[in-house]
């Protein structure tokens, strides 16, 4: 297994904020890491650096061999981040925000159906303009939306807010799914501890840096396996 | 790259047929300030005319802030910027795209109140090809000045007052080319029109060069 | 202020050394330019505001590129250096540019009777450009995230930079309507004490540029120290966040929590 995250002492400022102050980790090809700690902490800054879109101020780090420094650019199609907004277009209907991703991801129709249908947008909802989705349903077309970029890395910010009791467990199986074909995923959420699968790693987000790692973060009754 | 950035096009393109923000509540304030500028000037038909490419551009350029901003808006409002700039689409492209978009837009809009203006002041056109050719030119000079600037004015909280105050004097070398060029088009005034054409292309071309430059840098941090 | 501490305050032996010579340069230009010099044949008294007029016009421009070409080096080599240079010299610019704007207009009143001539483009471009290095300014002002922010007005510079040549070009398609004395640097009519006022005007304003540019870069470079000296404490803050159950700096190796 090669490592696809690896950052050393990243210290990321939002403005004068120091949001991250010195994060060290590194994570493996097709591992599932939860990222937990209070709001504040630096968790959506975590991922949101993995996936190039924030600066380091220093510190090294590199993601899938690209230098967080140099080629934030090269990397960041090939990362599917999933951030508290859905980043759909209110004005489109589901379809046509489907449509237009995929053309500039390069996906098919077959996998747009496919990821439609995974996700139960099929049908009536097709045509609704995401303006008028409910939470949940934004939330499943955003992960349907990740589904057709085929990125070699998920970064996931609170993936479970707004979704019902299906709706986890359809995300549940699809980010399995996911590593079962060597994607790595990130889950940054108050409200999991353990999604089914049994060499998870938890890290724990305090003050912008990684403290200590929590001994046995399973509960065991969050499984859907 | 053009492949890319007519994907963004056509995407604005869309955004706008379904919402109509621009046909249904830009437009009708155009044609208020054309109005408006009639009460104020006395209903003297002779005064309008000589006013009238002055007040047209004056007119688009006030529009074309609001136009702006609700390209802005697209990408904004729901992080959709987020995505976009993870989707590999380069920064050139997506600015081409919006500053495209924005074109086709401002273009309706100056059809539409070139011809409520022809109509209410009732002015007679001389050279449709000069009226054709200058509009072209300015329209590219604020489109793609206006997609970099929206950006430049975004999320900072003070977009409202701070869009006009950066976006308009920027443009004002470009609406004194094109108010003359529509001055000798329209026959009110007697200089060469055509004349205007060589700034008007270097001011565009230059915005456009800069923008394609610089966009990708302010995107960064939006 | 004799103090020997260079890094506390932005005088240096340079600057006093401009201090001084502006020192005894203004007088004496006010002298030439007020008392030794003649007296336009058609312009009047009204010629001797072009000592100061047409320096300050030409180093507004200067100002105005210099911004110009700060922000490309800020936007290319990403240093505080450049940016604060741009910064610095377009404060002094939109200053340089407001007096040209007046004593343009006091010239005007004597000469064309009116304060303000629209149909001068060299006084309507100048307008133009103090607007767009007021919008530059207001963008500098606002609350934001000061590398967010730099970068942005990086972009408002160049554009207002390159606007100077395009504004310069456009004269030449409005010449007919231009009121300016466009020629009289050029045919040889002036006298020669004229012309050496004249020089002395640009050497004057061109010291003055250069000394304020110099204290304003100091200070803006300090501003910049100041808002990077406090960061160590703020990742100390930062870190202190919550409890004090920050002792692993060393987390990553991975040992599957199973």
């Amino acid at each position: 297994m090669s490592t696809v995250i690896n950052l050393d002492q990243s210290i990321v400022f939002l403005g004068q904020f120091p949001a991250l102050t010195g994060v060290t980790m590194s994570i493996d090809q097709g591992e599932i890491v939860l990222i937990k700690g209070p709001n504040g902490a630096g968790k959506s800054t975590l991922l949101h650096l993995c996936a190039g879109l924030l600066p380091m101020r220093s510190g090294t780090g590199t993601v899938l061999n690209f230098d967080l420094q140099r080629q934030r650019m090269e990397l960041r199609p090939h990362i599917g981040l999933l951030g508290h907004r859905t980043g759909l277009y209110p004005d489109l209907t589901v379809k046509e925000n489907m449509k237009f991703w995929a053309s500039a991801y390069g996906s098919n129709d077959n996998e747009i159906d496919k990821a439609m249908a995974f996700f139960g947008l099929s049908g009536r909802l097709e045509s609704v303009r995401s303006q008028n989705l409910s939470e949940g349903q934004r939330r499943r077309t955003a992960f349907a939306l990740l589904l057709i970029k085929r990125p070699s890395i998920w970064l996931l910010d609170e993936p479970y807010a707004g979704l019902d009791d299906n709706g986890r467990e359809l995300v549940n199986s699809c980010i399995l799914q996911a590593v079962e074909a060597g994607t790595t995923v990130l889950i940054a959420s108050h409200q999991i501890n353990n999604i089914g699968k049994s060499d998870q790693r938890t890290l724990q987000v305090k003050g912008g840096r990684i403290t200590i790692e929590p001994e046995e973060p399973s509960k065991g009754d969050d499984h859907v396996s | 790259m053009f492949r890319d950035a007519w994907l963004v096009t056509k995407k604005d393109l869309l955004i706008e047929i379904r919402s109509r923000i621009v046909i249904n509540q830009i437009a009708p304030y155009t044609l208020l300030i054309l109005v408006l500028f009639g009460f104020a000037l006395d209903a003297d038909t002779e005064t309008l005319r000589d006013t009238g490419p002055g007040l047209f551009w004056v007119s688009t350029l006030l529009v074309a802030i609001l136009a702006i901003q609700r390209s802005v808006d697209i990408e904004t409002s729901d992080s959709a910027i987020d995505r976009l700039m993870l989707s590999g689409i380069s920064p050139t492209s997506i600015y081409i795209g919006k500053t495209i978009g924005l074109y086709i837009q401002l273009i309706i809009l100056e059809v539409m109140l070139f011809i409520v203006m022809v109509v209410l002041f009732d002015m007679s056109v001389e050279s449709y090809p000069l009226i054709i050719a200058s509009a072209i030119l300015t329209t590219l000079a604020i489109s793609s000045s206006g997609t970099l600037y929206g950006v430049i004015a975004s999320g900072l909280g003070v977009r409202e007052t701070l869009l006009p105050v950066l976006f308009l004097p920027v443009l004002a070398p470009a609406i004194i080319g094109a108010t003359r060029a529509f001055g000798d088009a329209f026959g009110r005034v007697s200089s060469d029109g055509w004349a205007w054409l060589g700034l008007l292309s270097v001011i565009a071309i230059v915005y456009t060069l800069v923008g394609m430059l610089t966009y990708g840098n302010i995107l960064e941090d939006t | 202020m004799q103090s020997t501490e260079k890094q506390e305050f932005t005088t240096s032996r340079g600057t006093r050394f401009m201090g001084i010579s502006l020192l005894i340069g203004i007088p004496t230009l006010l002298i030439f330019a007020f008392l030794l010099s003649p007296a336009d044949d058609n312009m009047d008294d009204a010629v001797r505001l072009i000592y100061v007029h047409v320096p300050m016009a030409i180093f507004a421009y200067v100002a105005i590129i210099t911004t110009g070409i700060g922000s490309v080096f800020f936007l290319w080599k990403k240093s505080r250096w450049w940016d604060t240079v741009a910064h610095a010299s377009a404060e002094i610019g939109l200053i340089l540019c407001g007096l040209v704007l007046i004593t343009g207009s006091i010239w005007g009143r004597p000469t064309w009777n009116t304060w303000w001539e629209w149909g001068d483009v060299r006084l309507v471009t100048t307008l133009v450009l103090f607007l767009m290095i007021l919008g530059y300014l207001a963008l500098r002002q606002v609350p934001a995230n000061p590398e967010m922010r730099a970068k942005r007005a990086s972009v408002v510079g160049i554009i207002a930079a390159v606007n100077i040549p395009i504004i310069n070009r456009s004269v030449e398609w409005w010449e007919n309507n231009t009121l300016h004395q466009k020629s009289s640097l050029t045919d040889g009519k002036l006298e020669n004490l004229t012309l050496f006022t004249l020089f002395l005007g640009f050497i004057v304003v061109g010291i003055s540029y250069l000394w304020l540019m110099t204290h304003r870069f100091r200070v803006g470079w300090m501003t910049t120290e100041i808002e990077t000296a406090g960061i160590a404490e703020l990742i100390e803050e930062r870190l202190n966040e919550g409890n004090s159950t920050v002792v692993n700096s060393q987390p990553q190796q991975k040992d599957g929590t199973k």
